[in-house]
């Protein structure tokens, strides 16, 4: 069977090459998985010099431009340094701040842009505050609101999984303004005591927060830019999805090694245990699986924002990723027979992560549908 | 030579213009739809034709040496053409096995006499090819091959019998996998390989009516079949390697092919069509959203393919694991086809169980036609089931059964 190429191309940048490079072995280093587990007990549920250290490397300025710090580069280039990240199941909020940044990039005003983007770029963390308790996908279906009221802003309601919030300097905050979605951005210090409520994530190496906005007052200066924020908001949407799908796809790559290495070593009835078809093939297949997500996930870093060819790209980056990490990792449970059900073994990691990229802004049939809309 | 985007775009536009002036019109007949297929002297003589006008334009085996027939060009170019191929909706190109499985095997381990010999009628389709591998004993387990060939002063004497043999009766010459030596350390180093011509007294072709209730198979037998010593392919005792060679060409694994598509294969655009057009509670089926999700998986699963191919040449994103792509194309392609088909065939509702040959059968019965005769691809040249096999051994280096 022939080799064919389609006409239509991925692009690689050297700037991609250099920074997968960089982020696998910093990831490698500073996230041995003593780390990751040493870190699920810990409050912060990250490390603050290490976060530092990311800063000094320039990475939560990749993707701002060169006049307010940073390197001028796109979320293509991001999604070489996440990529990594989600293998070694590296945690920080460096997802959530690099999402905060575009959005600021995609809305905010010019002073919101010149105070804050140069900070970002030298390590502060700037949170997303958009999901609701209603758990729907759709980031205009707000219930939380903001009442103008003397030249102030009178925000009610509750945001739910706002990542690192008490890390965060400002939050960015998604309520309905007369009727019509609004983004707000929120200074930490504005937070009423008690806004900060800590939820049990299914992935314990997160950390995510319920913000309850009632008695929120902040200056009506806060508004992100005021036409309208629809495409704010699905922008927003995509470019989580975008990353969503890199840090998926690493953890394919970390759960298939982490499977494969007992399947080498184990033994039962005098055989190792990866000489058996039911396991070997199972295992080809979730490798197919990974080769798809990485083909799709760097297809869609390549042409992220283009046009509708970039967002019909990224959702199916994120669907296969979503599915195949969940089906990875299902596997690698099993696959460690008595051990996998233990929580020493590291397959659960990944199954909980898995789950939490799903409910990071679409699962797997959600993209599926969408593409639909899309292509069909 | 170095090629600009330029060049690049030129030629392109050049192999545009002339396939738009060339491809033949609709002869009246089915065509096949892989070179698995070719049923009828009438399907094969067409075929035939259209290859050798291909090659004449100068759009086959580019890239192979001009000292044996071919165009000495860079191979960029005859993906192109390839591309171009697919593009305008051509007939396919029949002599595959030569092209693009025993043409670049004697190209890369062929004597300068086998060369010579061989190449050019390969690209011309004056000599058919067609390949001895499996047995009605032995199809996965090819090692186990055990046709004899005995050496008797000049000549090998072969007996026994190969199955599956695609264009068998059409061929000149066959690539032929036999046992040297039974007595051999292990079943591999008794295996030898061999060009063997197939007009010989003592073999013989019966065509063998596939699942379709078409022909496009024959089993070959050999009685005392005598063939000349100098047929032979490297060494005694080197088949086995000459063989998986082969099977890495086959496979697409490795380069070297003259090129030519060989396979037409159903987009899934085609059947989001049929989705379109046909009805379900009296609405176009294309809403029910249980079949949406099917053809999106579809959908994702062909770009998914077309995208590994381009990936699979980009070092930086293909390190880890570099055969992990060329080693699954086959499998990938070959099952996303018969998937798509057994789509295609469901979406028709009750009309469905209409096969070719009902004047009311949706395309003539072509989605009926092409899920059984994807079985082809699952099956020949290893099955699905032994891909997986090679995959989870040679790329993820899990233990041997």
């Amino acid at each position: 069977m022939l080799n064919v190429k389609t006409e239509r191309t991925i692009n690689f940048s050297d700037e991609q090459e250099q920074l997968l490079e960089i982020a696998t072995n910093f990831c490698r280093e500073k996230s041995e998985i003593a780390q990751v587990r040493s870190l699920l007990n810990d409050e912060k549920g990250f490390a603050p010099q290490i976060w530092l250290e990311m800063a000094e490397l320039g990475w939560m300025g990749v993707a701002i431009p060169e006049e307010f710090g940073g390197s001028g580069l796109g979320l293509g280039e991001v999604v070489a340094l996440v990529e990594p990240m989600g293998r070694a199941l590296f945690t920080s909020p460096f997802i959530t701040t690099t999402l905060a940044a575009q959005a600021l990039l995609a809305g905010g005003t010019q002073s919101q842009q010149a105070r804050w983007l140069p900070r970002i770029c030298k390590g502060a963390v700037l949170s997303l505050a958009l999901s609701e308790l209603h758990g729907d996908w759709d980031l205009s279906n707000l219930t939380a609101t903001a009442l103008e009221k003397n030249g102030q802003l009178e925000l009610s309601g509750t945001k739910t999984f706002v990542s690192y919030a008490p890390d965060a300097q400002a939050l960015i905050v998604s309520v309905s303004l007369n009727g019509a979605p609004a983004l707000v951005l929120v200074d930490a210090e504005a937070l009423p005591e008690g806004a900060l409520v800590r939820e049990t994530n299914v992935d314990e190496t997160q950390r995510t927060y319920r913000v309850v906005l009632d008695g929120l007052r902040v200056p009506s200066d806060a508004l992100l830019n005021s036409g309208d924020i629809v495409p704010v908001l699905n922008q927003i949407h995509l470019a989580a999805n975008l990353l969503s799908a890199a840090e998926l796809s690493g953890g394919i790559g970390g759960v298939l090694e982490y499977t494969l290495d007992y399947l080498r070593t184990r033994k039962q009835f005098d055989r190792l245990i990866g000489s058996y078809q039911s396991l070997k093939h199972t295992m080809t297949d979730i490798l197919l699986g990974y080769e798809a997500t990485r083909s799709h996930l760097y297809y869609a870093a390549g042409c992220f924002g283009a046009d509708a060819e970039g967002e019909i790209a990224l959702r199916m980056a994120k669907a296969q990723a979503s599915e195949t990490l969940a089906y990875a990792a299902d596997r690698a449970i099993q696959f460690h027979g008595g051990f996998g059900f233990t929580y020493d073994c590291d397959a659960q990691l990944y199954r909980r992560r898995a789950i939490w990229g799903a409910s990071f802004h679409g699962d797997a049939p959600f993209h599926r549908q969408k593409l639909g809309d899309l292509l069909l | 030579m170095e090629l600009t985007e330029q060049d690049r775009n030129d030629f392109r536009a050049e192999v545009r213009l002339w396939f738009k002036e060339n491809t033949p019109e609709d002869p009246g007949f089915v065509l096949p739809q892989t070179f698995m297929e070719v049923g009828t002297d009438q399907q094969f003589e067409f075929l035939r034709n259209w290859q050798r006008k291909v090659y004449e334009a100068g759009y086959l085996g580019m890239a192979w040496p001009v000292e044996y027939g071919g165009g000495g060009k860079p191979q960029v170019l005859q993906d192109i053409v390839t591309e171009e191929m697919i593009r305008a909706k051509t007939p396919l190109i029949m002599n595959t096995i030569g092209l693009n499985w025993a043409g670049p095997l004697i190209l890369a381990k062929g004597s300068e006499a086998q060369k010579k010999a061989y190449i050019k009628n390969i690209l011309t389709a004056e000599d058919i090819w067609c390949q001895g591998f499996s047995e009605p004993d032995n199809g996965s387990d090819l090692g186990n091959a055990q046709l004899k060939a005995e050496r008797d002063g000049d000549e090998y004497v072969l007996n026994g019998s190969k199955i599956w043999t695609t264009h068998g009766s059409y061929a000149k010459y066959m690539i032929l996998l036999a046992r040297t030596n039974p007595q051999a350390n292990n079943k591999y180093e008794g295996l030898s390989f061999f060009l063997s011509p197939m007009q010989v007294e003592g073999i013989k072709t019966v065509p063998i009516k596939k699942l379709t209730g078409e022909y496009g198979f024959t089993q070959t037998f050999f009685d005392d079949a005598r063939i000349p010593a100098d047929c032979i392919m490297g060494s005694e005792g080197e088949g086995w390697k000459m063989a998986m060679l082969t099977l890495t060409f086959e496979r697409g694994a490795a380069g070297g092919q003259a090129g030519g598509v060989a396979i037409l294969y159903a987009s899934v655009q085609e059947v989001v069509d049929m989705a379109k057009k046909v009805q379900r509670n009296g609405r176009p089926a294309v809403e029910d959203p249980v079949l949406r999700d099917q053809l999106v998986r579809l959908l994702m699963d062909e770009k998914a393919l077309s995208l590994g191919g381009i990936r699979a040449g980009m070092a930086p994103l293909d390190s880890e694991r570099p055969l992990a792509l060329p080693l699954s194309e086959k499998l990938q392609g070959s099952e996303l086809q018969r998937r798509l088909a057994d789509v295609a065939v469901q979406l028709q509702g009750a009309n469905m169980a209409y096969y070719m040959g009902d004047s009311e059968a949706a395309e003539n019965g072509r989605w009926q036609r092409s899920y059984f005769n994807a079985f082809s691809a699952t099956i020949g040249g290893g099955t699905s089931q032994i891909q997986k096999n090679i995959i989870g051994e040679r790329v993820l280096g899990l233990p041997k059964a």
